[in-house]
């Protein structure tokens, strides 16, 4: 079967992040100082096992990036030099990788590994008259027929299952570290064990495992028991949670960090030019950073996002399919929540920049006749990368908890791309009901609790390792 | 400081000039008052008598910034920009979509906002700096790491749990108090106690640590250890002296908000059903009445401008070697 790829604006530009920061760990393993830093990263706990878990999101979001339009079969009779039709909906692989999960839509709620269905339905009975049973799962526990009263025996020997797996592909990611780490230090392989276990790596590589442990554990086994229950339960339309939570992973990556990476070009440029120019320049550059400030965060979103969403309605002739128009108020969104917020960054590297013009390498460059572009370039950039780095890691997780917000709020993402935001907000009217539908709350609440923990842990480290301030 | 203040005043004017400006941009140059009707009437099978209707009622039939068919200072007078931007600098916001005098709704729902944001801020800034000092006095033990890392478990905390877990335990497991709702006068405070204690706690970890990391800078301070060498107790060091000292970034960090407690909060506002500017924010945005959300906008514009001539004052205030010129 074929299918015709399809480049997302955010996926070219999420790639164009990844290809930023791939060649970022290229430049750092060159440069002594940056390795030095990046090593002090390594050597923190927190440092490596929340860098574990964001790569396990990472992943997820990668592979939710890459889109495409699956070939529709040609229909009967339809001659071979047919023009190819690919269907409308947009795919990920993620979707693919998923699609047990995806394609096995309940009627509506159910709760986590239920056989049945949350609330009693009427049917018709066989043989005449009516009654009030819960409907059994069309797709939850079905493997087990009619005999759901085995269902605890059957999660438990597929927990029990997947924790043998578990452990064995942790011992095997366990037994190649130790060999490339014996490698490294050249002495035996008990040596790097003894090293590893007592944490005495250069890389705090015992925290690295132990948190991939628990990112292992929890992979096997929603491997090992989504494809016969809704882990998670189902929502509203009988979509899976566990499903939702996962694409829900991308959207947040994809705010946390296209925000950044839209505002970063403006926030640069105009700091170190107010910083380093000064007179009128510095007045102007300063004067829209005030006005900018002076408008509640909040609401310049809200008024932004409601005019995008007008221009989006008016122009539908723009949108190929309905990904594609999602797609648009998700990338205005990042472009709007950018606008908010470079001021801080610019006004931070206006500070630094103001410092660094007094320096005297900066103050020979200038003697010397180098030219303002060259000195904001070689001297001034290099020099407040580290601010950069550091609002950069700072950023991300204010804005995950910010899209949830403005989601609820109705100013987020469109209402058809899966977020956290999104499914607080499809989940809060069920709130009132008796008893409570609390598993896609709890389900949301708990990736983005894990997702902004760690990056707020990974942002703490980054910070206390390149702020010179705090050496 | 009188010269001072006036200028910081003259200063304001050109900066609001610039929201105005941008809000005016938003509101009516990237989009026409056309496409604004056609969305709010529904897109498809919308008559053009009717968008005309939508712009006459709304006063969106004249010419954005210069009116050919008027006379005189009517050529200026008449435009869209001058009748619905400029006029906001004499707080006449015109009226809403379902007929009210928007600044009228204002005062009206600045009593509700001010009972829930006052307090929240009071009894906030009281528990963060509470909790620091605990931290700070305990520093480097297990307390204080424990502490810290409740702080950054707290922060990475959607502040909508905190909303829905609150009302969910206090009010519907534990039947302490209403869950939403508001009544006026003082009976109002059954219905403001939720909003306020989660709203504490949601901000509690990120002001604590915050607020911890300022009082280690202060505590590094050569007064601090000239006041140990007196003999002085920690307790003393700490509450006389690092607590007045820190006082001053943290004072000056909080006071740029306080007049901003007047637009109230969004979230908790609508959450919980109190008549604020919050959910009035809200609920215009959700029925699109742009003439709301621009209202809000000036006056939190103007708000957040009183808020750094404030902090300017209070810098002089708590600080007496700043003295503005």
């Amino acid at each position: 079967m074929g299918f015709l790829p399809v480049v997302l604006w955010t996926d070219a530009l999420f790639f164009v992040l990844l290809a930023i920061g791939a060649a970022t760990i290229v430049h750092v393993r060159r440069e002594a100082p940056l390795r030095a830093a990046w090593g002090r990263v390594g050597s923190r706990a927190a440092g490596m096992a929340s860098a574990v878990i964001l790569l396990a999101f990472l992943v997820i979001g990668i592979a939710d990036s890459l889109h495409f339009r699956a070939q529709l079969s040609a229909a009967n009779g339809a001659a071979e030099s047919a023009p190819v039709a690919h269907s409308s909906e947009v795919l990920s692989a993620l979707d693919v990788l998923l699609s047990s999960l995806r394609t096995r839509v309940e009627k509506t709620y159910s709760a986590p590994f239920a056989t049945a269905l949350y609330a009693r339905e009427t049917v018709e009975l066989p043989g005449g008259g009516q009654s009030r049973i819960y409907p059994r799962l069309a797709w939850g526990g079905a493997h087990l027929g009619e005999a759901t009263g085995e269902r605890d025996a059957d999660v438990a020997r597929r927990i029990a299952t997947g924790l043998a797996g578990a452990a064995g592909g942790w011992i095997a990611v366990a037994a190649i570290l130790v060999l490339m780490l014996a490698r490294r230090r050249g002495n035996g392989m008990s040596e790097a064990v003894r090293a590893l276990w007592r944490g005495e790596t250069a890389l705090a590589w015992r925290a690295a495992l132990f948190t991939l442990a628990c990112v292992l554990v929890v992979t096997i086994l929603a491997i090992r028991l989504a494809p016969y229950y809704h882990v998670f339960g189902t929502d509203k339309v009988g979509q899976d949670v566990l499903y939702l939570s996962l694409k829900s992973v991308r959207t947040a990556l994809i705010i946390g960090t296209l925000t950044t990476l839209v505002m970063l070009p403006f926030a640069v440029a105009l700091g170190i030019m107010a910083g380093y120019l000064g007179g009128w320049v510095d007045d102007v550059i300063q004067y829209i950073y005030t006005v900018l400030n002076a408008i509640p965060g909040v609401l310049l979103i809200a008024a932004a996002v409601l005019m995008m969403q007008v221009v989006i309605d008016t122009h539908p002739q723009w949108f190929a399919t309905a990904a594609e128009r999602a797609d648009a108020r998700l990338l205005a969104l990042c472009l709007i929540l950018g606008i908010t917020s470079w001021t801080g960054l610019c006004r931070l590297l206006r500070g630094e920049t103001l410092k660094l013009r007094e320096l005297e390498y900066v103050q020979a460059a200038r003697a010397f006749g180098v030219g303002t572009a060259a000195i904001l370039r070689r001297h001034v950039l290099p020099n407040v990368m580290h601010i950069v780095m550091i609002a950069l890691v700072m950023d991300f997780s204010g804005l995950v908890l910010a899209e949830a917000v403005l989601s609820y709020v109705g100013i987020g993402v469109d209402p058809t791309t899966i977020s956290f935001g999104t499914m607080i907000n499809a989940a809060r009217a069920e709130l009132a009901r008796e008893p409570m539908v609390w598993w896609s709350l709890m389900a949301a609440f708990a990736f983005m609790f894990v997702l902004v923990l760690s990056a707020n842990l990974f942002a703490d480290v980054v910070r206390d390792a390149f702020d010179p301030r705090r050496s | 400081m009188f010269a001072y203040m006036l200028r910081r005043l003259l200063y304001a004017v050109p900066i609001l000039i610039g929201v105005n400006l941008v809000t005016f941009a938003l509101f009516f140059v990237v989009n026409s008052p056309d496409d604004m009707a056609r969305m709010q009437l529904g897109v498809k099978r919308v008559t053009p008598e009717a968008i005309e209707r939508w712009k006459v009622e709304r006063g969106y039939d004249r010419p954005l910034f210069f009116n050919t068919a008027a006379k005189g200072s009517g050529q200026v007078t008449e435009t869209i920009f001058f009748r619905k931007s400029l006029r906001m600098f004499t707080f006449d916001f015109g009226r809403a979509d379902d007929g009210r005098d928007i600044a009228q709704e204002i005062r009206d729902r600045m009593g509700p906002s001010l009972a829930l944001a006052l307090p929240t801020f009071v009894l906030g800034l009281f528990a963060s700096v509470s909790f620091a000092l605990i931290l700070v006095f305990f520093r480097a033990s297990y307390l204080d790491f424990w502490g810290v890392v409740l702080c950054v478990a707290m922060m990475s905390i959607s502040s909508l749990f905190y909303i829905i877990g609150g009302q969910w335990l206090i009010s519907k497991l534990w039947a302490l108090v209403p869950i939403s709702g508001y009544a006026p006068g003082l009976d109002a405070w059954r219905f403001l106690v939720l909003p306020v204690v989660i709203s504490v706690i949601a901000g509690v970890g990120s002001n604590a640590r915050w607020y911890r990391t300022i009082f280690l800078e202060e505590i590094s301070r050569d007064y601090v250890r000239t006041a140990r060498a007196k003999g002085l107790s920690e307790r003393v060091v700490l509450f006389r002296h690092v607590l007045k000292n820190a006082m001053i970034p943290i004072l000056t960090g909080v006071v740029v908000v306080i007049p901003l407690l007047f637009m109230g909060s969004l979230l908790v506002e609508s959450f919980f059903g109190i008549p604020g500017l919050g959910s009035y924010t809200i609920d215009a945005i959700n029925a699109q009445d742009f003439a709301v959300v621009r209202a809000m906008v000036f006056i939190g514009s103007v708000l957040y401008i009183v808020g750094l001539i404030l902090t300017d004052i209070s810098y002089t205030l708590v600080d007496p070697r700043v003295r503005l010129e």
